[in-house]
């Protein structure tokens, strides 16, 4: 079993939207999303939330979130890549988010999971772990990342990769 | 200059090199992603009143135990922090 680097994209200046890689290749077995990433939205935090083959429906997730000081869980009803920091934290800090689609060719409803740290150089510090589901039984062929509210900024990264 | 926001598509098909292009997001997804914002804020106030919800039963459960003469360690140790 090995792992495949298939793409590095950087954000460029004013920001976007969304990333999006589409036609993934077949030949994996799993995949696997990396993303370094920082919010415009106006709060501390904001959510990474990805979407499987652009379908915004059939999609659980729970999340188990920690602040360093207490733990809380939260259920959402589109799939989480993590909590980034966003514009009203400290400047130029990005947070680390992984996301982990096992067996994306298959026909069956696909699981996912997925963590993330967030970044201040503060005290404060969100850590969440994330399950996921979506009832699409197509192969995966595209993977977006979306903030739920605001763009990546400028610099953020998300990397592909396949396991094979 | 505009300040139409933009998707970044990856396009794995093609050579590497090729594969990025930036395109605008069209007025139906502009649309979409407002009304996102929007159920977002929604749900950020839902969390927080819910968080505070819990933190002021955490609370009263506390302070209900306190009077019925258990110790704050007592508390703690039966509640947690």
């Amino acid at each position: 079993m090995g792992m495949q680097l298939i793409e590095t994209i950087e954000v460029g200046a004013g920001g976007a939207a969304s990333i999006e890689f589409t036609s993934i290749p077949q030949d994996g077995v799993d995949l696997q999303v990396l993303c370094s990433s920082r919010a415009s939205s106006p709060y501390t935090l904001e959510v990474l939330k990805f979407e499987l083959n652009n379908s915004a429906s059939g999609m659980a997730d729970v999340e188990l979130y920690g602040t360093g000081s207490s733990v809380t869980t939260q259920t959402r009803t589109y799939l989480t890549a993590g909590l980034v920091p966003s514009n009203n934290t400290t400047i130029n800090t990005f947070g680390n988010t992984s996301v982990y689609i096992p067996n994306y060719t298959s026909a069956i409803a696909k699981s996912t999971s997925s963590d993330s740290v967030s970044e201040a150089n503060a005290t404060f510090a969100a850590q969440s772990i994330h399950a996921g589901s979506w009832t699409g039984t197509a192969a995966v062929t595209s993977v977006k990342l979306l903030m739920n509210d605001g763009n990546f900024v400028e610099h953020s990264t998300a990397s592909l990769y396949k396991i094979y | 200059m505009t300040d139409t926001p933009v998707k970044v598509i990856v396009d794995l098909s093609k050579p590497k090199g090729q594969r990025e292009s930036i395109v605008p997001l069209t007025d139906e997804e502009i649309a979409e992603r407002d009304a996102q914002a929007v159920q977002a804020e929604l749900d950020r106030q839902a969390e927080e009143e819910a968080q505070a919800a819990l933190e002021a039963s955490k609370q009263s459960a506390k302070d209900k135990l306190a009077a019925l003469g258990l110790t704050e360690a007592e508390v703690t140790a039966l509640l947690g922090a």
